[in-house]
């Protein structure tokens, strides 16, 4: 059974990924291109972190869609420019951030000095409060910070803005 | 080797090496925030560790596994710095203070590199060394500025690291047969400087006095006696059972 391209590029878009399965890889922005010459389809897909231990499983999960969809041969390419930045994230996937009970990235100014610390605090996820606090920028995955809510208390994640 | 692969080895050399001793911290940390975090500035340092080292052994046919685990100690060209025991907290963080100091100022430069994969790793890699700084930053300031005895291992830990950081500038033929794609590491001295100077400053903490003792050799394979105990763990499984997978 062969598939159209938009067919083979919304089931490649709607891979999760493994460690925030809420999200999708279109959601994140990572597909970054597909291609088919010849039959054979490629597809580029480019890292959040140098370090995302998370790219081996996605480019494996892209490979078997597109077996399913008739391509076993299909190639998946690792591109590392242009980097990726949450700006790419989509809104529908900074909402099922939120709603999964991650504060998801704010939008990133770009001044040629970056600094780390966002400007803008994350609202709590769980009880919307503005009043929060980082607690590491550290969490449990590359993408994230550590923030505590002081109105409800909670602990929660934070996609960090990059 | 041409001089682009030598400058890409030791460019990821410093990465992985400097990893792996920050990976030696988990389950160990002062605290379960800052094990997570050690752990993540480590995988940082590994993602662009792979990067490059699979960069530098395109030039010959040699994989990323090839380089980390099947070279020996000579064929290593990483600085010192990043090859020393932990020592305590204070020591690794000062060292993460000095090394990610430079390395952000390095990444900065490289991203206008006339290679475009160095430019590309470098651009990917500059923000996250921002928060490895940063994060140095804090715990320098923290511990320095905090109790008598914080400060004291703190200024100890700089001392003990200090002499190191002189090989990070020492310019030599590898990055000037590289004009336009390498970065002069002299060049790189007093930005580094002034921002430790100022984090210093800001942790009642005080420059550690050069007394001329300058250890060098790291680029060119001589290494501390840290390297080979570092090599024998890092690389003992891969060689005692080649091709392993699970």
């Amino acid at each position: 059974m062969l598939s159209t391209l938009d067919e083979l590029r919304a089931a490649v878009g709607a891979v999760a990924d493994p460690e925030i399965p809420v999200l999708t890889i279109d959601d994140l922005g990572i597909l970054r291109g597909l291609e088919v010459e010849r039959g054979r389809v490629t597809v580029t897909i480019t890292p959040t972190y140098s370090g995302c231990p998370a790219m081996d499983v996605i480019a494996d999960d892209v490979r078997q869609v597109l077996a399913e969809h008739g391509h076993p041969d299909a190639v998946v390419r690792t591109v590392l420019a242009p980097a990726w930045t949450t700006d790419w994230m989509s809104e529908a996937g900074k909402r099922k951030l939120t709603e999964y009970g991650i504060a998801p990235p704010s939008a990133r100014s770009d001044s040629a000095v970056w600094l780390p610390s966002p400007v803008v605090r994350p609202r709590c996820p769980r009880c919307g409060s503005a009043e929060t606090r980082e607690i590491s920028h550290f969490g449990s995955t590359a993408c994230k910070s550590l923030w505590v809510c002081e109105a409800c208390r909670e602990p929660f994640d934070h996609f960090k803005a990059i | 080797m041409t001089a682009l692969q030598s400058y890409t080895l030791r460019l990821g050399d410093d990465c992985l090496i400097l990893s792996h001793r920050l990976a030696e911290w988990t389950t160990r940390a002062p605290e379960l925030e800052e094990d997570v975090a050690l752990a993540n500035i480590a995988l940082d340092l590994l993602g662009q560790a792979r990067m490059l080292l699979s960069y530098a052994g395109s030039f010959d046919g040699r994989s990323e596994d090839d380089l980390a685990y099947l070279r020996d100690e000579r064929e290593f060209v990483n600085c010192q710095l990043a090859e020393l025991e932990n020592g305590d907290f204070a020591h690794t963080i000062a060292r993460l203070l000095c090394f990610s100091t430079y390395q952000l100022a390095l990444y900065r430069r490289l991203t206008d590199s006339a290679d475009a994969t160095l430019a590309a790793v470098a651009a990917k890699g500059v923000k996250e060394v921002a928060y490895h700084r940063d994060h140095a930053e804090h715990w320098t300031r923290r511990l320095g500025d905090g109790t008598a005895e914080s400060h004291r291992r703190m200024q100890a830990g700089l001392a003990a690291v200090w002499p190191y950081t002189h090989e990070l500038f020492i310019p030599d033929d590898v990055e000037q047969r590289l004009p336009g794609i390498a970065v002069d590491p002299g060049s790189l001295r007093p930005e580094w400087e002034s921002f430790i100077d100022g984090v210093l400053t800001g942790a009642t903490l005080e420059r550690p006095a050069d007394d001329g003792w300058r250890p060098r050799g790291g680029r060119h394979g001589v290494h501390t006696e840290a390297m080979g105990f570092l090599l024998a763990e890092f690389q003992y499984l891969h060689r005692a059972h080649p091709g392993a997978r699970w």
